[in-house]
């Protein structure tokens, strides 16, 4: 067992805890947030940087503190390691700085995305962006993409996390859903556009922390948050069938895996328990969904948080 | 004084082949290493050189080295980064065009020091005609029984492979190399951990410069000591520098660490002074990734000393007034340039070669090169010049690898020094549209 630090919490964690996994062990303001990562995910995490921060003293050993921000997602904790997260103004302008490059190119179609919501970079741009853009020039557009009858790609939403990439790669046999071209301009793609028909490829819709990929039999049918989340089983010979069933009345409007409140799926569940079963009889409900993230589904979250300085600093940009 | 290791016999004759190099007193090290001394004694030999790593970080070679995990089962290996797209810099395609020996000898030694049996040269795409030359070295090598099983009958085994890259700035990063080098997209790693623990295919690995490892022979022949009694401070034994711009004479100059800039830029036997007899305008020392120096600052220190060509005093006064020696890849200005169309091709190059992982440098560079495109143009506005030092702050240091502060560090470092130029664009956008060249004479003639 290791000792580690965060924001002046102190917990003991197992050796080779990553400090974002410690921080989330003690829960609350101090967790970073996290796009490109996913725990159930091998080798995701690390590029899209907002989880960074400071590590003030490397170890009870060392205690020279790392001179750069580090991903807290790929970092493991070292014994007596000391972590600044929100207590670092350092860390809080990264952050910001990296929400802010990853809005300049994403659409901001939040009022036309199925995403929205329940969308990770919502939430993020929520609390650490900024509310004017400094970006005047064009933004990058793509044509949309059919991967399959049942998955829609939305490059122009895409933060280019590789969470599908990886989640192709390891729930799929084979490897089709790689990267094109490189910088600015690498795309998702599925090399030259071929279709996955892999039993598991739906689960590629639930680890995009945006609105990139989409369920294309749910497209446009309801808002996520007219809808009721249950908690809901059957017997699958393929995959666990554990699922959350998205209902409105009595009519199931879409089926995904269950999300802890990190946005994580805890089970990955096969196409035909996503796609097949719209039907509440095929299902055993177990209960309502608590949804605790900062979601919006959750209502009322935002009202909350309202800053009435956003009035201010528009009024500024028109003077 | 003329002090030559890396470029020796460089003008014999033939000296790129095996019997003329070995007649120059080549390949002496290997036997001295292999016969004489432990793996042990070798990298001892190199810490005590003091050598730094050419390729443009300066890190301790034999710090490197000792960092090797030695309780892994698994093989070692040795990678010569051969991907020299440093933007102004050539010095490892000159070394590797005249005498690739000096390259396999120090690869030799390093791999026994090492204890790896296999070694790779990774060449850039663009290099593609240096691994034909770099095959044919390696086998004259072979044929004398310098490489393969057993060589020199010591029953040490080494096999060198040339492999070629397809053309791709990011990949003279150590593991994005090595990811390239496994076969796979180009992208670095996240570090820790380093490739000295995990590195090709998993395996403790160290990646080296051409020219670092083109030192090493010449420290086994002569001792760590005569290497480190070479140079100035902590910048020991010599240096390449690729010089281009406007100079008279563009060329790859082998220096003694500690030559004085201003000799090296007007004597006759290295740049030649500056062309048509203009004026020096600026200077980036290390390859377009290190911080531009105006004239004033390029040949004296803000402290009033000179400026010499060394790790420590080319980094003196930090960015503020400062630069770093990089991979040596000298570029001049005339009074003619202009630093705004020189930021702005930067910019566009690394926005090119950005890999596109880390969000920072996808859209930064992206971000930067389009800003700048437009101050370039003529369409530039006042906000837009601290916006460009804002981005690149933002960008520097939150990257996985160091392109992004490659390609903040040349912008960042434009502004603080060539601000009126930045200025001048905005405020005049028709004298910019207009004018063919980079040359504006209005701020230049002040």
């Amino acid at each position: 067992m290791v000792k580690v630090t965060i924001d002046n919490h102190t917990i003991e964690v197992e050796e080779g805890t990553t400090i974002l996994q410690a921080a989330r062990l003690i829960g609350g303001d101090i967790v970073p947030p996290a796009m490109c990562y996913h725990s159930k995910l091998k080798n995701s995490g690390g590029k899209c940087r907002t989880c960074m921060v400071k590590v003030s003293q490397g170890s009870a050993k060392d205690p020279r503190p790392i001179p750069k921000l580090v991903a807290s997602c790929r970092t493991e904790v070292m014994d007596g390691m000391v972590v600044q997260n929100i207590t670092s103004p350092e860390v809080v302008e990264a952050r910001k700085a990296v929400v802010e490059f990853l809005l300049i190119n994403h659409p901001l179609d939040c009022p036309v995305c199925d995403q929205a919501g329940e969308c990770d970079l919502q939430n993020l741009s929520y609390e650490h962006g900024s509310n004017t853009s400094r970006f005047e020039e064009e933004k990058r557009t793509y044509e949309t993409i059919n991967i399959g009858n049942l998955i829609q790609f939305h490059p122009n939403r895409c933060i280019l996390c590789y969470r599908c990439v990886y989640a192709a790669e390891q729930l799929t046999d084979k490897r089709v859903h790689g990267v094109l071209y490189r910088g600015e301009k690498s795309e998702i793609s599925t090399f030259i556009q071929q279709a996955i028909e892999n039993d598991f490829s739906g689960n590629m819709i639930d680890v995009c922390p945006v609105g990139a990929l989409t369920d294309k039999p749910f497209r446009f049918k309801n808002r996520v948050w007219f809808l009721k989340p249950m908690e809901a089983h059957r017997t699958c010979s393929k995959c666990s069938g554990k699922v959350t069933i998205w209902l409105r009345g009595q009519e199931v409007y879409r089926v995904t895996g269950r999300k802890n409140k990190y946005g994580e799926v805890e089970d990955f569940i096969c196409n035909e328990c996503r796609f097949e079963k719209m039907n509440s009889t095929d299902w055993i409900i177990e209960g309502p969904r608590t949804i605790e993230t900062s979601s919006v589904i959750n209502q009322n979250y935002y009202a909350k948080k309202i800053n009435p300085h956003v009035i201010n600093s528009l009024k500024e940009k028109m003077e | 004084m003329e002090r030559k290791i890396i470029l020796e016999n460089n003008d014999i004759e033939g000296i790129r082949f095996l019997d003329v190099y070995r007649q120059n007193g080549g390949y002496q090290s290997v036997e001295k290493a292999l016969k004489t001394m432990t793996p042990d004694e070798v990298v001892s030999e190199v810490k005590t050189s003091g050598l730094r790593g050419r390729g443009g970080a300066g890190f301790p070679t034999g710090l490197k080295w000792s960092f090797i995990d030695k309780k892994s089962n698994n093989p070692r290996y040795l990678v010569c980064n051969a991907d020299e797209s440093e933007p102004g810099t050539f010095k490892d395609r000159y070394l590797m065009e005249r005498i690739p020996h000096r390259l396999l000898e120090g690869m030799i030694c390093s791999s026994y020091a090492l204890g790896a049996n296999t070694a790779y040269i990774y060449v850039r795409g663009e290099y593609k005609y240096i691994v034909g030359i770099l095959n044919e070295a390696i086998k004259e090598c072979y044929k004398n029984g310098l490489l393969g099983k057993n060589i020199l009958g010591s029953h040490y085994d080494l096999d060198i492979y040339v492999h070629c890259g397809a053309g791709a700035y990011i990949c003279g990063e150590e593991t994005a190399l090595l990811e390239s080098l496994e076969g796979k997209r180009g992208n670095p790693r996240l570090k820790p951990p380093f490739p000295a623990v995990k590195g090709l295919y998993d395996c403790p690995t160290v990646v080296n410069n051409v020219e670092t490892l083109a030192n090493i022979g010449w420290i086994v022949n002569h001792g760590g000591e005569s290497f480190a009694s070479i140079g100035i401070g902590k910048s020991t034994g010599t240096k390449l520098i690729s010089a281009c711009g406007h100079i008279n004479k563009p060329g790859v100059y082998e220096i003694e660490l500690g030559f004085p800039v201003e000799e090296f830029i007007y004597s006759e036997a290295y740049c030649g002074g500056i062309k048509n007899g203009k004026e020096l305008k600026a200077v980036i020392p290390g390859g377009s990734s290190v911080p531009i120096l105006p004239k004033e600052l390029i040949l004296n220190t803000l402290k009033g000393e000179k400026r010499l060509l060394s790790y420590e005093s080319l980094a003196d006064g930090g960015f503020e007034s400062g630069s770093m020696l990089g991979s040596g890849g000298f570029i001049v200005y005339d009074e003619d340039d202009c630093i705004v169309r020189n930021t702005y091709n930067f910019s566009r190059f690394y926005h090119h070669e950005s890999c596109g992982q880390c969000s920072p440098c996808r859209e930064g560079t992206s971000w930067m090169d389009s800003v700048l495109y437009r101050i370039e143009n003529g369409n530039g506005r006042m906000k837009d010049i601290d916006l460009l030092v804002n981005i690149a702050s933002h960008i520097e240091g939150n990257t996985i690898c160091p392109l992004g502060d490659a390609s903040a560090w040349p912008v960042a470092a434009a502004i603080r020094h060539f601000r009126n130029e930045f200025e001048f664009h905005v405020e005049h956008p028709d004298i910019v549209r207009n004018s063919k060249h980079g040359s504006i004479l209005q701020y230049t003639n002040k």
